[in-house]
C-alpha cells in the first residue's frame, strides 16, 4: 500500500493498535514509518515539563501526557487562577513549567512571574519586573504583546517590548544579563518569543510596519553577548550569505538580491523582521527562522522581489550562515509575513523519507519543504483563497491574481485571505498519533486601498487603509486539522470569531485552543468532535500548554487576556465605526467589544482527585 | 437624528472643500489664521488633571487656542498634516490602533485645543511621540483644531460600542480541498 493512500481509517487503526499493543516493536515501527514523527533530536521524550514556548525544536506542542483523555476531559476543572497584574493587553504567551515552577510572562510591561507549583494554590516565588520605557508601547504595531519566553540552564530567557533579552534566575528571580537589541527611535521592538538552542538565544526583531531593517541575532545564553546578527536586507555580507548559500530556486541565486530586488535604499527601511517562530534541527545544526513583510505595505514604493522578505532562513546555528532560502511571497502586495510556525517532522513521501519542515503561511497555503534544501514538496490550500491560484512548484513561485493585486489610490475589494492571513502567529499543535497538524487560524478577506507611505523614524510606515470582513460562509475563524502526509484538510470546524490562540494536542487524543470570546475548548484529536469547554473571564488568544504536576497528575494552562492585533479593538478601547482601524481589523471585529472584556488571567486545570 | 447628522457631516464636507478653494485663491494673503506669528504656548501652563489643591482652578487658555478652534482653514490643512504626519499610522481615521481612538468622548490628556497642543507637543508617556521638536506652532494647532473638530463630528456615533460586520462576499473564491471522507465535527 503506498504511504499516500493510507486514509483516515488506516491511521486510526493503526493508531488503536499501538495503543492497545504500545510494547510491541513492531507495531510502534509501523507506526512511525506511517505518519510523520519529529525527529527524535527536536522532539526529545516528553518528560513532562514545558521549557519553550513551542515545547520542543521541532515546535510540535505535542505533550506525551495522556492522564486527560477523550475519556475523562470532561471532569476537567480549574486547579488554580493567577492575576497577570497588569493594565490589560493581548496575553500570547506560553507559561513554562521547569522543576515545579511555572513562569509567565505578560504583555507590556513584561513581568516574569514565577508561581510554585508545590505549594497550594501555587504562590508566587518572586516576580521580575523588567521595566521596559513607556514609549516603547508607541511602536508596536498591533497592541504591546509577548510571545513568552525560555527555559535553559536556570536561567528564564524573556524579551521586552523594546527589545531587550533579559535572562532571570529560575531560583531567585534576579536578572543574571540583560542585553539591549532593539532601538524604538527607529522603530524597533520585539515580541517574540525566544528560542534557546545549543547555548544560544535567538531573538528576531518587530516593526515591518514601521520601516524597520529586519534581524535576527543570535546571543549567547551564559553571557548575553551577541554572537551574530544576521539582518534580512542588504547586502549578502549584512544578510550573512556566502559560499554556503544554496538555495533551491533560481531565484533566491544571486549576488547581493537583499539590495538589488529593491528600489535603491528601499531595503535599509524595507521591513523583514522576524517576530514569530522559529524552529531548530539538531542534527542539520540549521535553525529556520521565518521572515516577515516587506515595507511599506503600498508595493508601488518598493518594485522588485524584496528579497530577504516573506520567505524562511535555513541558518546554521553557530555562524548564522544561511544555508537556504525560499520566498512564499515574492514583492509581497498583501501584508502575507513569512513568520508562522515551522513543525519539523519526518516521514516518507514519494517513495522515500524526507525531512521536511511544515509552515501554514499567511497567504491561505500550506507548505511542506525539504528542511534540507529548501525545495517546496506541496504547497496546498487550507482556508479560502483569491490573491493567488496556485505555486508552480518548478520554480517555487506562486501565481498570483491580477484582480487581487493592490494598488496605489485604487480600493481592490475582497482578497482573500486578509492581510494577517488565512492564519497569523498563533501555532499549531501535532500529534504523532494521528498525523494531522491541528491549525487555529481565520477566515477573513479584505478591501485595500494604497496610499503614498511617508517614512519618519518611530512613526507607522505603512501606505494603505485596510478594511477587513468576514470571509466565505460568514464564520471569521475556523479550525482545521491538516493531514501532514496527504496535504489536505482533514476535517474543519467553524468559528464565529477568528481563531487567534495556539493549539495543543496530547497523547490523551485531546487538543485544546481558546476562542476571543474566552471559551476554552478541549476536541477529541480524531474526530474534532468537542468534548468540553469553559468560559474564561476574557478571550484567549494565548498557547495553551500540558505539564506534569509534582503531584504527578497533569495540568493544563492557558493565559486569557483578549488583545493582539485581532483583538485590539477591546483593550485599546478603539471605535468600531471607524472600519480602518487597526490596520483593517477594527472592520471585521465590530462586535467584540460587546463579547468580551480585557484582563488578563492564568487559568490552569486538572482532573480533580476524589 | 440619523439625517441631520447626515446633512452637518454633508454641510462640513462642503465647507472644508470650499475652504480649500478659498485658501488655494487666496494663496499669500495676509489675513489667514494659519499663518499667524508662530507664538509659542506655554505647554508647561496646561493643566492636564482637574485636581486644583487648595482650591485653584485652570489658567485661562492660550488665546490661539480660540484663534484655531473651529476654523475651516486650520481643520483641512490639519487634515493634511495629520495624514503627512503619520498621525493617521496609530489613530486611523478614527478608529484608533496603535494610539486612542480620537473620534469618542474618552479624553486621557483632556480634549481642549491647548491640552491637544501640549499633548502632540510634548508626547505622552504610553506612545505618543514628542512632536515639539518636529512641527511648527502653526501646525501643531491645526492638527489639534482637525482632531477637536473631528471629535465634535463623531463621538456620538462612537458611542455605541458596535457597529455591524461588513458584508460577506465569496465570488471568485478558491475554497481549498478537503478530504473526501472528512467527518463533520460535532460541536
Amino acid at each position: 500500500m503506498k504511504i499516500e493512500s493510507i486514509g483516515r481509517l488506516g491511521r486510526a487503526a493503526a493508531g488503536a493498535a499501538f495503543l492497545l499493543l504500545p510494547t510491541l516493536p513492531g507495531f510502534v515501527r509501523a507506526q512511525q514509518s506511517a505518519l510523520p514523527v519529529a525527529p527524535a533530536s527536536a522532539a526529545p521524550k516528553d518528560d513532562g515539563q514545558w521549557s519553550l514556548a513551542q515545547k520542543n525544536f521541532a515546535a510540535t506542542r505535542f505533550s506525551e501526557l495522556e492522564e486527560i483523555s477523550t475519556k475523562t476531559v470532561k471532569n476537567l476543572q480549574v486547579a488554580f487562577t493567577f492575576s497577570l497584574g497588569i493594565k490589560p493587553h493581548g496575553e500570547e504567551a506560553a507559561p513554562l513549567v521547569v522543576d515545579n515552577t511555572m513562569y509567565v510572562v505578560t504583555a507590556f510591561p513584561n513581568i516574569l512571574y514565577a508561581l510554585d507549583l508545590t505549594q497550594p494554590g501555587a504562590p508566587m516565588k518572586w516576580a521580575f519586573k523588567p521595566q521596559p520605557p513607556s514609549a516603547a508601547q508607541g511602536v508596536a504595531c498591533c497592541d504591546v504583546v509577548t510571545r513568552g519566553s525560555a527555559y535553559w540552564n536556570g536561567k528564564v530567557i524573556i524579551n521586552t517590548l523594546d527589545g531587550q533579552t533579559i535572562a532571570v534566575d529560575a531560583k531567585t528571580g534576579k536578572q543574571v544579563w540583560r542585553t539591549p537589541l532593539a532601538d524604538i527611535n527607529k522603530g524597533e521592538s520585539v515580541t517574540m518569543a525566544p528560542l534557546v538552542a545549543k547555548g544560544k538565544v535567538l531573538v528576531g526583531v518587530s516593526g515591518g510596519e514601521f520601516g524597520v531593517r529586519g534581524w535576527v541575532q543570535a546571543l549567547d545564553a551564559d553571557s548575553g553577548k551577541v554572537v551574530w546578527k544576521a539582518y534580512s536586507t542588504g547586502p549578502d555580507k549584512d544578510v550573512l550569505i556566502g559560499p554556503d548559500f544554496k538555495p533551491f530556486y533560481d531565484s533566491e541565486k544571486g549576488k547581493d538580491l537583499g539590495v538589488s530586488t529593491w528600489p535603491p535604499d528601499a531595503w535599509k527601511i524595507g521591513g523583514g523582521t522576524a517576530w514569530g517562530w522559529f524552529a531548530y534541527d539538531p542534527d542539520l545544526n540549521l535553525v529556520y527562522t521565518g521572515i516577515a513583510n516587506p515595507g511599506p505595505w503600498n508595493n508601488e514604493q518598493r518594485p522588485g522581489d524584496n528579497k530577504w522578505t516573506c520567505g524562511i532562513f535555513a541558518r546554521d546555528l553557530d555562524s548564522g550562515q544561511a544555508r537556504w532560502f525560499y520566498q512564499m511571497n515574492p514583492h509581497d502586495e498583501h501584508d502575507y509575513d513569512g513568520v508562522n510556525e515551522i513543525v519539523l517532522l519526518d516521514l516518507p513521501y514519494k517513495g522515500s523519507m524526507r525531512k521536511v519542515l511544515v509552515h501554514p503561511d499567511r497567504n491561505g497555503y500550506m507548505y511542506m519543504l525539504d528542511r534540507t534544501n529548501g525545495e517546496v514538496l506541496y504547497a496546498n490550500t487550507y482556508a479560502p483563497t483569491n490573491s493567488i491560484t496556485g505555486v508552480d512548484l518548478k520554480t517555487g513561485r506562486p501565481t498570483i491574481n491580477p484582480e487581487k493585486q493592490t494598488k496605489l489610490g485604487q480600493v481592490v475589494r475582497d482578497i482573500c485571505p486578509t492581510a494577517s492571513g488565512s492564519k497569523d502567529w498563533n501555532p499549531s499543535a501535532y500529534s504523532p498519533r494521528t498525523g494531522l497538524l491541528y491549525v487555529p487560524h481565520e477566515n477573513l478577506c479584505m478591501d485595500w486601498e494604497s496610499v503614498q507611505a511617508n517614512y519618519i523614524a518611530g512613526t507607522p510606515f505603512v501606505g494603505a487603509n485596510v478594511v477587513m470582513k468576514p470571509g466565505p460562509g460568514g464564520n471569521r475563524g475556523e479550525f482545521t486539522a491538516w493531514d501532514v502526509s496527504n496535504g489536505k484538510i482533514a476535517w474543519q470546524i467553524k468559528e464565529d470569531l477568528p481563531l487567534w490562540s495556539g493549539a495543543l494536542t496530547t497523547a490523551g487524543d485531546v487538543v485544546f485552543y481558546g476562542t476571543m470570546d474566552g471559551w476554552f475548548k478541549a476536541i477529541d484529536a480524531h474526530s474534532g468532535d468537542l468534548l468540553w469547554k469553559f468560559k474564561t473571564a476574557s478571550g484567549i488568544i494565548g498557547q495553551p500548554i500540558a505539564y506534569r504536576g509534582p503531584d504527578g497528575h497533569e495540568y493544563v494552562a492557558v493565559l486569557s487576556g483578549v488583545g493582539g492585533w485581532a483583538g485590539a479593538i477591546v483593550p485599546g478601547n478603539l471605535n468600531p465605526h471607524d472600519r480602518t482601524g487597526a490596520l483593517g481589523f477594527v472592520g471585521t471585529m465590530g462586535d467584540l467589544k460587546q463579547k468580551t472584556t480585557a484582563g488578563g488571567m492564568l487559568y490552569v486545570f486538572s482532573i480533580p482527585q476524589s | 437624528m440619523y439625517s441631520r447628522s447626515r446633512n452637518r457631516e454633508l454641510r462640513s464636507i462642503c465647507i472644508a472643500v470650499a475652504t480649500v478653494l478659498i485658501g488655494a485663491c487666496a494663496k499669500g494673503s495676509e489675513t489667514s489664521v494659519a499663518q499667524a506669528p508662530p507664538d509659542r504656548p506655554s505647554v508647561q501652563g496646561t493643566p492636564v488633571s482637574g485636581l486644583f489643591p487648595g482650591g485653584g482652578s485652570a489658567p485661562p487658555a492660550d488665546p490661539l487656542a480660540a484663534k484655531y478652534l473651529g476654523d475651516p482653514k486650520a481643520i483641512a490643512e490639519g487634515a493634511r498634516l495629520f495624514d503627512w504626519y503619520n498621525c493617521a499610522g496609530c489613530h486611523f481615521h478614527g478608529a484608533g490602533g496603535i494610539g486612542p481612538s480620537l473620534a469618542d468622548a474618552d479624553w486621557i490628556y483632556g480634549g481642549s485645543m491647548d491640552q491637544i497642543y501640549a499633548t502632540i507637543y510634548q508626547g505622552r508617556p504610553n506612545g505618543m511621540p514628542s512632536w515639539g521638536g518636529k512641527l511648527s506652532t502653526t501646525e501643531i494647532w491645526e492638527i489639534a483644531a482637525y482632531v477637536r473638530d473631528f471629535a465634535n463630528k463623531n463621538a456620538a456615533a462612537a458611542a455605541d460600542p458596535v457597529a455591524p460586520l461588513p458584508p460577506v462576499r465569496d465570488d471568485q473564491v478558491r475554497m481549498p480541498e478537503i478530504a473526501a471522507n472528512a467527518p463533520t465535527p460535532q460541536q
